[in-house]
């Protein structure tokens, strides 16, 4: 036993809980989750204290007890560099969502609390796993509470956006299991840690590529790569503020984690074969959610693409199969899930004071109307655009790093043209951003309605995010110094 | 030593961040205790063009608390603000910048005692490749330059509390001052080019701020959005110049890249050096990405001052002197950059001759001047290269802050609106006179020394065909067209900018006289600092052999200096109150809009963008998208194929039933 599973049973506890108070107590759901989700953050933190930093690189608090023996599969948990961040973003992200929904009335509010709470076990379980099957049913225990969360408090076409997701994701997981077993089976065995340190080296090329296009077919689709990407757009514009927080900040993490820490390590020979044609549709992604950034009239489908954008860049940084690239990618993770996550929030902000998420209809002077909410946006656009100094710069840079001497075997000139589109990518989002802020919150205010500035939970809920990038900004080394270890181990313990 | 330096990076960041946070609190604490604004210059109406009025409309939550004034109603429609009600940011911006300043001078000072290069690490990142080093080097380039950065920030910063006392959105504008300082010390004391590119992109974003101040307009919007993308667009270059020579020489320790560009491929030198220079074009204006600065003058004066004419645009020029080595060991980007400030500097004075906006002929003579110090690397001579830096650092910032006293008085920008201010302006005018002197490079004001040790170098150059004396007897130089272009053009922008800075000055200054008041004292004891710097850094020069002017070559200068000057006295003396450059005809259009750059890079590029952009979102929708919502079309389709023999009808299933058995024994038959 570890401490480990006090994340995932609590956070399910606190999920049925709620039904389970006598009709005469009256409880309300959000107070109930923003102490139950601040709590479980609090056992994140412990982890975070309780983390031996002199070795990273190494499983810490493990627990492996026999789960399905017929078939050889384990409870297998364990958190090392890679997964501890994500850990923390999760338990954080959740917090803060329950914070910024006791804002005001929600309807259904104690299923609403429910399904988060359902939701964080299957984030954190993902991130903990080290057995296949295990990572797989964590992987899918997500998308049902997050169907219904677009379904039921969604915008206009919520059930469209809804059903496009899960059918979508749901075909993804298929092809996924499919590679899993795949695997796992010419393995000999599920549990991560061992493929991780076996690389590969007993599976056959033919089978390594198969289950390595598999495995990434269906991790791509959550990420998503390009052109993968379509159900997202629906689901961010549809999905209600914390839906679009937790898969913006969350959920699309667990493709490129599933990446990192099955795909790449044990099937190397397949990862190589696959590397140039991942990295090229890693900067097709780049470039082609920056243009059409350019183009969108509605914020929260902006930032959905933007999201495409930065996980184009979390993708290149896998495909070169360096340390650089992959811790790029990790620190992409985490940046990505900070400023996305405030920028959905924001976007969730103004699409309520405004009654409309369309650009034109929000018009332009809102440092004049709402100069606090204004600045904020700014911030974050401003983190979004790769800023360095600030988090989103340092996951871009190594990624474009490590594009410039891909790994052996690679070939280097494709790499290097890869590096360079990327470039021109990061220009055109710059771009884009720039044309946010010109169009909303510059000019004059005109003769619109008032606006309220930021609210005091609002600052509560998005403060946190603000910090958190400002400090991984200026001090990158916070986690490269936690990534570096196990990345190296994951990448160099075969070569 | 570099804790010096690093607390100098630090104290203006902090400034910046107290400023927003803490500023409000500070000034309720200071009024609480008694203290007032001292401000007691006459009213002026705030300046920076039309519109100032309607800034009021900006106020609710602008940190600053109003202040309860001494027998002076505040102006009528502000509500709070303005620099005059926002002590506790004014304390929290000029205080940790004053401290920088004594600290720059520090080190310079100790720099200047036991030379040498001293350098300290805070902390090392590991990234899987090259670690990045955090960490400041200090030798007497950096200390030079970092005085430079902290005199006119600390300058602005006192400027800027007069200039900016009725604006409503002082503590933001100032806070951005102070983190600008904070980047631009940041770029000059780095000693690893990741830190550095850290500090450029972070004065990028700084003067993309302050250009948008004023952003009801939504023309200083667009001004703020095009100054950061094109810049962003050498950055991109700039980053990758980073990336290939710190993979190449396997860390980003600029000491450490600079030893080992010889071992590495010539090809990876020689792309990594115009990779940089792309970073420096956008940053130092130059031909072809020169085209934002003279639209970044939307910002307020002191701005265009401090950013984009003493220290942000001279950062490239800096860098190209920081990484010498990368590109003495790459002369055909030497010759890149030679013949890219050959253009800057020839059209940007041209250009300069025809504005009618008097900020936006100095962000012109900002782009030329610019390119002379690039031209004088371009020929092998960084000393020289640099000391045009550092006194253009001082007189331009010295114009700007001159012409802000102008405009201040005048309530515009354009040079038709002003004249005639010599007696009503005494101070400013006698600090612009040496500025514009300097500017044209008379004697003994220091431009003329600095102008002429590059001149003087280009000429040397150009006779040797090319060879660059800074690299070993018989290596290749420059090419020898190369060198004559540089030479030529040297020599016609001086006549150009004699022509420019006298029209500018004649057009302020003289004609009609004017009513004014002359600036308050924090905007003049600024000027008068400047000025006298200005008037005497030139005389450092002489301590240096290779700076040394000598009688041939000044005088050559100094005859294309009165041949321009002449000139444009000429075309001015018949009508002192029009404008000379009238004269010019039909070239003037062409010269005022900059040779059309602007539309042909909108032509060219902008709209290609935003096409692609609709195409891309268009293709999204209906093909990407399209074929994946076709599925559920074509899933139905398929469903509706499969139902069609479940007709429920028992008939045809045993007609089915019987069709297949009669082909089966056919099909039997038919086999056997």
């Amino acid at each position: 036993m570890s401490t480990l599973i006090h994340l995932l049973w609590l956070p399910l506890v606190a999920a049925v809980l709620p039904y389970l108070v006598p009709a005469g107590a009256r409880l309300d759901p959000v107070g109930f989750g923003r102490v139950a989700s601040g709590f479980i953050l609090a056992m994140a933190l412990v982890q975070v204290a309780a983390f031996d930093y002199a070795e990273p690189e190494r499983m810490q608090q493990s627990m492996n007890v026999a789960w399905i023996p017929a078939i050889g599969v384990r409870f297998h948990l364990g958190v090392d560099g890679i997964s501890l961040p994500l850990i923390v973003l999760t338990t954080l992200l959740t917090f803060l969502c329950f914070l910024y929904l006791g804002r005001r009335e929600t309807p259904d509010a104690k299923l609403l609390t429910a399904l988060l709470f359902v939701l964080e076990v299957g984030m954190i379980g993902t991130f903990l796993a080290l057995d296949l099957v295990l990572f797989f049913v964590f992987f899918e225990i997500v998308l049902i509470p997050m169907y219904a969360v677009i379904a039921i408090w969604g915008g206009e076409k919520r059930r469209h956006a809804a059903y496009k997701f899960i059918l979508y994701t749901l075909l993804g997981s298929a092809v996924l299991l499919a590679g899993l077993m795949l695997l796992g089976v010419s393995a000999g065995t599920f549990d991560m840690v061992a493929l991780s340190e076996r690389q590969g080296f007993d599976i056959a090329r033919g089978v390594q590529i198969a289950a390595f296009a598999f495995i990434g077919l269906g991790l791509a689709v959550k990420a998503p790569m390009w052109p993968l990407h379509t159900w997202l757009p629906d689901a961010h514009t549809e999905a209600p503020t914390v839906g679009s927080v937790l898969l913006a900040g969350v959920l699309l993490k667990m493709g490129t984690y599933g990446l990192v820490r099955i795909a790449v390590p044990a099937l190397p020979e397949g990862a190589e074969f696959w590397a140039p044609w991942l990295g090229c549709l890693a900067v097709v992604g780049i470039v082609y959610g920056s243009l059409a950034c350019l183009a969108q009239t509605d914020l929260k489908r902006l930032i959905a693409y933007s999201s495409i954008g930065h996980m184009g860049f979390v993708l290149l940084g896998i495909a070169t199969l360096t340390a650089t690239g992959i811790n790029a990618a990790l620190f992409g993770n985490i940046a990505h899930g900070l400023i996305t996550g405030l920028l959905f929030f924001l976007a969730g902000s103004i699409k309520e004071r405004y009654g409309t998420g369309d650009l034109a209809g929000i018009g332009g002077g809102m440092l004049a109307k709402a100069p606090h909410l204004a600045g904020v946006l700014a911030f974050a656009a401003v983190a979004s655009l790769g800023l360095p100094g600030l988090a989103g710069f340092w996951g871009e840079m190594l990624a474009l790093v490590g594009a410039y001497q891909p790994g052996a075997g690679l070939p280097r000139e494709t790499f290097v043209t890869y590096m360079a589109v990327a470039a021109v990518g990061a220009v055109l989002t710059a771009a884009y951003f720039l044309r946010l802020l010109g169009k909303i919150t510059h000019g004059r205010s005109g003769t619109g309605a008032a606006v309220a500035d930021v609210h005091p939970v609002e600052w509560a809920s998005w403060v946190p995010l603000i910090i958190l990038v400002v400090l991984v900004g200026l001090w990158p080394k916070v986690l490269l110094a936690l990534t570096d270890g196990p990345v190296r181990a994951l990448i160099g313990a075969g070569s | 030593m570099t804790v010096l330096a690093a607390q100098a990076v630090v104290l203006p960041f902090l400034g910046a961040l107290c400023g927003l946070l803490l500023g409000p609190w500070l000034t309720r604490v200071l009024v609480a205790g008694g203290l007032r604004t001292a401000e007691d210059a006459p009213t002026a109406p705030p300046t920076e063009a039309r519109g100032v009025e309607e800034h009021v409309e900006a106020v609710p939550g602008v940190p600053g608390e109003p202040v309860p004034e001494e027998g002076r109603p505040a102006p009528a429609g502000l509500r709070g603000g303005g620099s005059r009600g926002a002590l506790g940011p004014v304390l929290f911006a000029v205080l940790p910048t004053a401290l920088t300043t004594v600290l720059t001078l520090v080190i310079a000072l100790t720099v200047w005692r036991t030379p040498g290069t001293r350098t300290g690490t805070l902390v090392e990142v590991q990234t899987g490749g090259p670690p990045i080093l955090v960490g400041l080097s200090v030798d007497g380039l950096a200390a030079l330059l970092g005085v430079l950065v902290g005199v006119v920030a600390l300058a602005v910063q006192v400027y800027s509390v007069a200039y900016m006392r009725d604006e409503p959105r002082y503590s933001s504008y100032a806070a951005f001052v102070s983190l600008f300082t904070s980047a631009m010390l940041l770029v000059v004391f780095a000693r690893d080019l990741m830190v550095l590119y850290v500090g450029w992109e972070i004065m990028g974003i700084c003067s993309y701020f302050l250009v948008g101040h004023h952003w009801e307009d939504k023309a200083n919007s667009r001004a703020a959005t095009k100054a950061f993308l094109v810049t962003r667009v050498g950055d991109a270059g700039l980053l990758l110049g980073i990336i290939v020579l710190g993979l190449g020489a396997g860390s980003f320790d600029i000491a450490t890249v600079l030893d080992e560009v010889g071992g590495m491929p010539h090809t990876t030198v020689v792309v990594a050096a115009l990779l940089v220079l792309c970073g420096v074009a956008g940053k130092s204006a130059q031909f072809p990405l020169h085209t934002w600065l003279p639209d970044a003058m939307a910002g307020p004066t002191p701005i265009s001052a401090l950013i984009h004419a003493a220290t942000m645009v001279a950062a490239g020029v800096y860098l190209v002197a920081r990484l010498y080595g990368v590109f003495l060991a790459a002369p055909v980007a030497l010759a890149v950059l030679g013949v890219l400030a050959a253009v800057s500097m020839v059209g940007a004075a041209l250009a300069a001759l025809a504005q009618r906006d008097l900020k936006r002929v100095l962000a012109y003579s900002t782009i030329s001047q610019l390119a002379i110090m690039t031209a004088g690397l371009a020929v092998g001579s960084r000393p020289a290269a640099m000391f045009h830096l550092v006194t253009h650092g001082a007189f331009k910032a010295l114009l700007f802050l001159a012409a802000g006293c102008v405009i201040h008085a005048v309530g515009s920008n354009l040079l038709a609106d002003m004249g005639g201010l010599r007696k009503a302006m005494p101070v400013t005018f006698v600090c612009a006179t040496i500025g514009y002197a300097a500017l044209a490079g008379l004697p003994p004001v220091a431009g003329f020394f600095s102008k002429d040790a590059v001149i003087e170098h280009a000429q040397s150059v150009a006779f040797n065909g090319g060879a660059l004396d800074v690299l070993p007897a018989g290596d290749q130089g420059i090419p020898g067209w190369v060198a004559w272009t540089v030479y030529l053009s040297l020599l016609l922008t001086t006549a150009l900018t004699a022509a420019y800075a006298l029209r500018a000055w004649l057009m302020t200054f003289f004609g009609p006289e004017r009513e004014a008041h002359e600036a308050p004292a924090a905007m003049r004891w600024p000027i008068i600092v400047l000025a006298g710097a200005s008037a005497v850094i030139g005389f450092f020069g002489l301590a240096a052999e290779e700076l040394r002017p000598h009688f041939g070559a000044a005088a050559m200068a100094l005859l294309f200096t009165a041949a321009g000057a002449a000139g444009m006295f000429l075309a001015w003396r018949d009508a002192p109150a029009s404008d000379p450059s009238d004269r010019m005809g039909r070239v003037r259009p062409l010269l005022e809009n900059a040779f059309y750059m602007d539309g042909l890079y909108d032509r060219a590029i902008v709209r290609p963008v935003k096409w692609a952009g609709r195409v891309v979102r268009g293709t999204d929708t209906r093909v990407v998208d399209g074929a994946v919502e076709a599925t559920v079309p074509a899933a139905r389709g398929l469903g509706a194929l499969a139902r069609l023999p479940q007709t429920g009808n028992p008939q045809t299933y045993l007609t089915g039933l019987l069709a297949g058995a009669v082909l089966l024994v056919l099909a039997v038959v038919a086999l056997t």
